[in-house]
């Protein structure tokens, strides 16, 4: 290693020994270090969950949230200020389940935020439930007698509302992982990026071995702005889940899209003066 | 002299139309108004009704007797006229002839349909009123052209003047009512719009929130102008989001607040908890309706105190406040930023819908009263990495960088239990002094509570207690009671938690009644007091049928108890 990764933290990890939650940590510090961000630029927001915790992990401005939360105060941060590179670190339960209307309209309000799903198809905080991933028929501790519930599936969803980049990655390929954070993070608008990741404990189904027999990379000559194509590729699983980018589409961002806006400086390095206002009474008078 | 006037019809016809161009009239001839709305959640149809009280003298609440009925249809008639005087008068349209029949006051039949057909348009027939009731109250027909042309423009003012001309010609008498004496020219807004303007002043930069009446004009009013402003004004999917994400934008360094209703708040309460252990200041506004659950939509109660009291699971610093006039609506959600920020804490704006809807004549707001105090640390000083968010500090109070702004500082926020750094604790110790930490903003807000507002008798011997908007109508029955030789006076609490006691425990000596007036079932103002003082009240005069206690009636229930 030439220089010490800036966004290395010397913070204890809670995390399970081979848990897929490490192997992401030090695949987002690397990619951060490779776009050349300085950690005081990085604002990591999370929910509640396993996933969760890595804001505490890595040298950068977090805000840890509520569950199901992560996405709401990571659009008022980039509303403040736009020079931060905000990401989003949570998992499947707490972006799907509890936050998955935050998802929806955020995916339709298109804000500059990096959305990362550590989408391991199990709740491992509150110990082996189902998770909105989790596939038909995987019994746990609450579906006793296997999940009833359609899979929901976060590529689809994305594409159907026109998400500007969706794409999904497996952890066990950090080569792969990287990459595509590090375009995610570059890609100006909502980037939505599921990445598999095995629990240890409490999936036995999805294990680091199952991903990597299931999941196979997308050919150079994929066409991600083919939303056809793209629905396609987000209906595959059973034999063989794609990676890589899978539906891109350029559009102006959440603030791009407020034109008056446009060469303002941004909110927070405003100067604010009580007489900038005063002209609104007039319509009182 | 004072004048109480009705406009009442059905939703669609337009009497928010007349309601608005007439007492914009009133206004710029000096009168004081105090004007307030009563109408049904539907956009057509049923029953709907403004009261415009105009005074030359200053008027603070609506009261139930009327000079003036204005009637878009027979059912205004019905509905209103026996709280008319006995020489009050209704005018309506000659169209009604048939349908109003009997009536128990005089009724003045006016061609105002057949006047807007005659000028070409029949949906001006409002504007036809307007130049009427000009006529009728001797005003000044040349401000009722210039409030036409602050609504209208082009085509559509040219045929509003030729109908307000159309009115002001029908041949009537017009009846001698007082002048107001030229004064300063006041502004005529309502409070949720002071809270608005307050919050533009103390310069927030983001507002995000849900649409929920009787919250949703404060919105409203940030949007239409937040082109001008250049701030940012987002319809969240949900009051949860809304919420989160104004606690987002004040992390990262902006002003920013969130508004709603009951329900909607509600939904807000995690993230107050949020806030509070994460130490972002926030201003949240609640204009309250009845509830619970969908309750009355667009109808008033004060019923959300002993919920927001503790809302949010767990135990947080935060201070509670409430509106009692759309003067004070400005100035204290200005200082409400100031306060978020200094303490680092969560402030609630109460108000309600009668406040929200009451368009009133105030002076026109000082800007020059409003300080903007950030207390945000510059983050010189620091050696790289040695900003530590919740630092234990003399005071209590951690220093406050906005992160990004610092190069070598970073920002860690955190809704478990934290360390000083924000990381997650699991240490007993820590978390006694965090708790400490933060509650301990509660014995420093006690300090910036402003006491009560007190009317009256210096030494009364019956002791009224209300807060927010009862205000208005605990002065006026205060004072009218005192010229008939009660001893009586009102605190009007506007500060309300942590609760400012000084003048409650002074005033109460003297009294030998305390009557909480309250617009809720269980007296919840009296329930605070007593939780903080130990001290009950004698009596309690309660509302909660959805509708604002008037003048005759907290005059008539005072005289029941005492």
């Amino acid at each position: 290693m030439d220089r010490q990764n800036p966004f290395h933290c010397q913070e204890e990890k809670a995390w399970c020994p081979g848990c897929g939650n490490h192997g992401l940590l030090e695949g987002i510090k690397e990619a951060l270090d490779q776009l050349e961000k300085d950690p005081h630029e990085v604002v990591v927001c999370s929910g509640i969950g396993q996933a969760a915790k890595l804001p505490h992990y890595i040298n950068a401005n977090g805000f840890n949230g509520l569950h199901g939360r992560s996405i709401p105060p990571a659009l008022g941060i980039k509303v403040a200020n736009p020079d931060l590179t905000v990401i989003i670190h949570s998992g499947d339960g707490d972006s799907y389940g509890e936050g998955g209307n935050h998802l929806i309209h955020n995916i339709r309000r298109n804000p500059d935020i990096t959305h990362f799903v550590h989408d391991n198809q199990i709740y491992g905080l509150t110990k082996g439930q189902a998770s909105p991933t989790t596939r038909q028929g995987h019994v746990t501790g609450i579906q006793t007698e296997g999940v009833q519930l359609e899979p929901f599936n976060p590529i689809a969803l994305a594409i159907s509302l026109d998400c500007s980049f969706v794409a999904r990655t497996f952890m066990g390929d950090k080569e792969h992982m990287v990459k595509i954070m590090k375009e995610a993070i570059q890609h100006k608008g909502y980037a939505l990026v599921d990445i598999f990741q095995p629990c240890v404990v409490f999936n036995k189904i999805n294990t680091f071995k199952w991903y990597k027999e299931n999941t196979y990379k997308l050919d150079d000559d994929y066409d991600p702005t083919d939303k056809i194509a793209a629905f396609q590729k987000s209906q595959e699983y059973d034999d063989g889940i794609p990676i890589g980018v899978i539906y891109k589409k350029e559009k102006p961002s959440f603030l791009e899209g407020i034109e008056y806006l446009k060469d303002q400086p941004s909110l927070v390095k405003r100067d604010l003066n009580p007489d900038n206002a005063k002209s609104f009474m007039e319509g009182f008078f | 002299m004072d004048y109480n006037l009705l406009i009442g019809g059905s939703a669609g016809q337009g009497i928010d139309t007349l309601g608005t161009l007439l007492e914009k009239v009133l206004q710029r001839c000096s009168y004081s108004i105090f004007s307030n709305k009563d109408y049904m959640s539907r956009i057509r149809g049923g029953h709907n009704f403004i009261q415009i009280r105009f005074s030359t003298k200053p008027v603070y609440c609506h009261k139930s007797t009327l000079d003036f009925l204005v009637a878009f249809d027979e059912i205004t008639v019905k509905e209103h006229q026996d709280r008319l005087t006995e020489d009050g008068i209704i005018f309506a349209d000659e169209d009604l002839r048939e349908r109003i029949g009997e009536a128990h006051r005089k009724v003045i039949y006016l061609p105002v349909k057949k006047g807007a057909k005659e000028v070409g348009n029949p949906k001006v027939f409002t504007t036809v009123f307007l130049g009427a009731l000009i006529r009728i109250y001797d005003l000044d027909l040349k401000i009722g052209k210039k409030v036409l042309g602050k609504y209208f423009k082009d085509e559509i003012l040219e045929v509003n003047h030729k109908a307000i001309l159309q009115g002001y010609e029908i041949n009537m008498d017009h009846f001698s009512i007082a002048k107001p004496e030229e004064q300063e020219q006041k502004i005529l807004i309502n409070a949720n719009q002071g809270i608005a303007l307050g919050a533009m002043a103390a310069g927030v930069s983001f507002y995000s929130a849900y649409p929920m009446t009787p919250s949703t004009s404060i919105m409203n009013f940030l949007a239409s102008n937040q082109r001008e402003a250049k701030i940012v004004v987002e319809q969240a999917e949900d009051e949860i989001a809304a919420i989160n994400m104004a606690i987002g934008a004040s992390y990262a360094g902006i002003r920013s607040m969130t508004g709603t209703s009951g329900g909607g708040f509600s939904l807000m309460t995690e993230a107050l908890g949020l806030a509070g252990i994460t130490e972002t200041p926030l201003v949240v506004a609640n204009v309250q309706r009845p509830g619970p659950a969908t309750g009355f939509p667009t109808r008033t109660e004060q019923s959300d105190l002993s919920f927001i009291l503790t809302a949010s699971h767990g135990e947080i610093p935060r201070m509670i406040t409430v509106i009692r006039n759309a003067e004070e609506a400005f100035y204290k959600t200005a200082k409400a930023f100031n306060l978020a920020e200094k303490y680092q804490v969560l402030v609630i704006i109460l108000n309600d819908q009668y406040l929200a809807d009451a368009n009133q004549t105030i002076n026109p707001y000082n800007f020059d009263k409003v300080a903007i105090e950030r207390n945000l640390d510059n983050g010189e000083g620091y050696d790289v990495g040695e900003y530590k968010r919740y630092q234990f500090t003399e005071d209590g109070i951690s220093p406050r960088i906005v992160p990004g702004m610092v190069k070598g500082q970073t920002v860690l926020s955190d809704s478990d239990e934290h360390d000083e750094n924000g990381n997650i604790t699991e240490s007993a110790e820590v978390r006694v002094k965090m708790v400490e930490k933060r509650m301990s903003k509660l014995s420093m807000l006690e300090k910036e509570v402003e006491e009560p507002w007190y009317m009256g008798s210096e030494e009364p011997e019956t002791l009224l207690v209300g807060w927010g908007s009862t205000y208005g109508v605990l002065k006026e029955a205060v004072e009218t009671l005192n010229h008939e030789g009660v001893s009586v006076g009102a605190l009007s609490f506007g500060d309300l938690y942590p609760l400012p006691r000084k003048a409650f425990n002074e005033k109460r000596k003297y009294a030998k009644k305390t009557i909480n007036v309250e617009q809720n079932y269980t007296g919840q103002l009296a329930k605070l007091i007593r939780q903080e003082t130990g001290i009950s009240f004698d009596e309690s005069i309660l509302k909660f049928d959805g509708r604002q206690i008037d003048l005759e009636e907290v005059i008539a229930r005072v005289k029941e108890v005492i």
